[in-house]
């Protein structure tokens, strides 16, 4: 009976495997597994080939770009359980920084970057503050309003170029001899995996902390929660200014690659694309989450030759694995017993949050 | 003194549920307030701690109002709880929802193991289970874990929301036992039951809530004896 509960799943073996590893084993096996993302603007390979538009371009956007986004989005929805369906706005506010100074000031990407991480991050503040006293439903729609609000007030402001949005955005500076053109994706791709292994690498510290252990028990019964002398909006608003500030990061890299922006590129279908990244790949567990996003960006892309009915057969994917998955690709570790290797919020020290 | 409420008056939304109560508990009792589902004890409970917000009254903690005190500083400040229907962390061992119990306490690395001691010999069961998960145990091993994680937080005042709430008859002897063990070294305790019969044997003073009114207020041993409440709340009244 208990045999048939503990499905064979990949995750806890691989974490097995991984916790039983001694340290220069998991050096070297991070070493390789990063240098070979870095590596695979060069893969040249029929199976993996995207016809419409080359690999390299599709790595940048969508796959890398959606892997980055969900990665932030599972802060907020996997890691402290509030459901964030208008995701898309900090994107936006990322890309329109970068937009509007990048054509109105002498403000260069690298410069802008912070601005547009900041900009975000305080409407996330903003939006948060009030709107996670509220429970989850009204959440979801406060939320969902927000996102659609951001790109209605971008189409009615003419100085942003109302509907048709702002063109000629200027490019990255060159940077260690990598110059960065419309006709050549890699360094983008490059900046963008960086940026991605920054967050995963902030995400993974604060998830073995306080903050993690207080998303934990928020996500699993906010009341409780309180009783335990957690400040739970406060972290609850970190969640969501996390998840905005890497969102922001995203949209201001977008918008330095793409060259011109149209607030239709914000609209509801990327928050819930993206929402899917995260639920598809098995919510709240980060490789999961990953492997979710790079195959729902990847996917659409690599049928493109079924033309019109290739959304209509990823829908179909999409019912059939969740059908057969339904936690998810990689699911969040079940944790019928205690792993021993586990750290407790004591041993493994602070890291709180201010 | 330590807990007294004054005049409380709790709504959910335009539906009054509690209708100005007035409760006080000293330092080193157990008080206890019972009556039928419904009544607002759960309510009572939920505004002293936070969790619900008052209309009007004063809940006054150690001679400082904290009626209008975030729940989680409410909990700094030595108010635990152990909330109805347990409230354990479903995917966290019993280690865990433990240390989760002193999440906030200043010197909680010092105190850790100490407080676990201490846990741990009221409840050997947890010792058992410490590396399972909290939704893998046992209705009783959950409420002992539930009272063992408000002990983390070395409370002053420890409020307990029915632990006798769904378990058979043997465990809820055990429970009550402990709830006398954790007052007799100095802990004072409002507890909330429907199970009358156990919760005036245990209790020093006692308050009969009905539809949000206290309707009578004595020394538990007199409520045992009362024919109003025997009646009422023991089933063995007038048969
Ligand atoms: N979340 C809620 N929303 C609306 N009414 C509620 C809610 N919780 C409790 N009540 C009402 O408040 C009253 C007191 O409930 P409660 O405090 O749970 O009673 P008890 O714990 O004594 O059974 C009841 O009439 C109940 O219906
Ligand atoms: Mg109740």
């Amino acid at each position: 009976m208990a045999d048939k509960k503990n499905r064979y799943n990949i995750r806890d073996h691989a974490a097995t495997y991984w916790e039983n590893s001694p340290k220069w084993r998991r050096v070297s096996m991070s070493i390789a597994f990063i240098a070979f993302f870095y590596a695979l603007p060069f893969l040249n390979n029929p199976l993996v080939n995207t016809p419409g538009s080359d690999f390299q371009s599709v790595l940048f956007y969508p796959v890398g770009m959606y892997v980055l986004m969900a990665i932030g989005l599972n802060i907020v929805v996997g890691k402290s359980g509030l459901l964030d369906l208008g995701y898309v706005a900090f994107f936006a506010i990322g890309a329109y920084t970068m937009a509007i100074l990048g054509t109105h000031t002498a403000l260069n990407f690298w410069e802008i970057l912070p601005i547009g991480i900041a900009l975000s991050m305080v409407a996330g503040v903003l939006l948060g503050t009030p709107t996670l006293r509220l429970r989850g439903d009204y959440l979801a729609i406060v939320t969902l309003g927000f996102g659609e609000i951001v790109r209605i007030v971008a189409v009615n402001i003419e100085a942003i170029g109302g509907p048709r949005g702002i063109a000629g955005i200027p490019t990255p500076p060159d940077l260690f001899k990598a110059k960065f053109t419309i006709l050549d994706p890699k360094p983008y791709y490059w900046v963008l995996l960086t940026f991605t292994l920054l967050v995963i690498w902030m995400v993974r510290r604060m998830a073995a902390r306080r903050p993690g252990r207080a998303w934990d028990a928020i996500r699993q019964d906010d009341d409780v929660a309180q009783l335990m002398g957690v400040n739970t909006l406060k972290y609850k608003v970190w969640a969501f200014v996390l998840g905005a500030a890497v969102a922001g990061a995203g949209g201001v890299l977008y918008a330095s690659q793409i060259l011109s922006i149209v607030p239709d590129q914000f609209n509801l279908n990327v928050s819930i694309l993206i929402l899917a990244c995260v639920v598809f790949g098995g919510i709240g567990n980060l490789w999961g989450v990953i492997l979710g996003a790079a195959l729902l960006a990847f996917t659409p892309e690599r049928i493109r030759f079924l033309s019109q009915p290739r959304i209509l057969v990823f829908g179909i994917a999409l019912v059939v694995m969740m059908n057969l998955r339904p936690d998810g690709i990689l699911p969040k570790k079940k944790r019928e017993h205690f792993d021993p290797n586990w750290k407790s919020v004591e041993e493994s020290g602070e890291g709180e949050i201010k | 003194m330590r807990l007294e409420i004054k005049d409380l008056h709790v709504h959910y939304g335009k539906i009054e549920a509690i209708k100005g109560i007035s409760v006080t508990v000293n330092e080193g009792e157990i008080v206890t307030l019972i009556g039928a589902n419904g009544a607002g004890k759960t309510t009572m409970l939920k505004t002293i701690s936070g969790l619900r917000p008052v209309s009007s009254g004063q809940i006054i903690f150690n001679g400082e109002d904290i009626s209008k005190m975030p729940a989680h500083k409410r909990a700094d400040l030595g108010l635990a709880q152990a909330p109805e229907g347990r409230g354990i962390f479903v995917g966290m061992s019993v280690l865990e929802n433990l240390e989760m119990g002193k999440y906030n306490r200043k010197d909680r690395k010092s105190e850790m193991s100490e407080d676990l001691e201490r846990v741990f010999h009221l409840f050997p069961r947890l010792k058992e289970r410490i590396s399972q998960v909290g939704g893998t145990l046992s209705g009783g091993e959950q409420q002992m874990l539930a009272i063992g994680r408000a002990l983390m937080a070395r409370p002053k005042v420890l409020l307990l929301d029915e632990p006798s709430m769904g378990l058979a008859p043997l465990m809820i002897a055990n429970i009550f036992n402990i709830i006398t063990e954790i007052n007799k070294t100095g802990t004072t305790i409002l507890l909330v039951e429907q199970n009358a019969q156990q919760a005036l044997q245990r209790a020093h003073r006692a308050y009969v809530l009905e539809v949000g009114h206290v309707v009578k207020e004595a020394k538990a041993s007199d409520l045992l004896n009362d024919p109003a409440v025997r009646a009422a709340y023991l089933g063995t009244g007038a048969h």
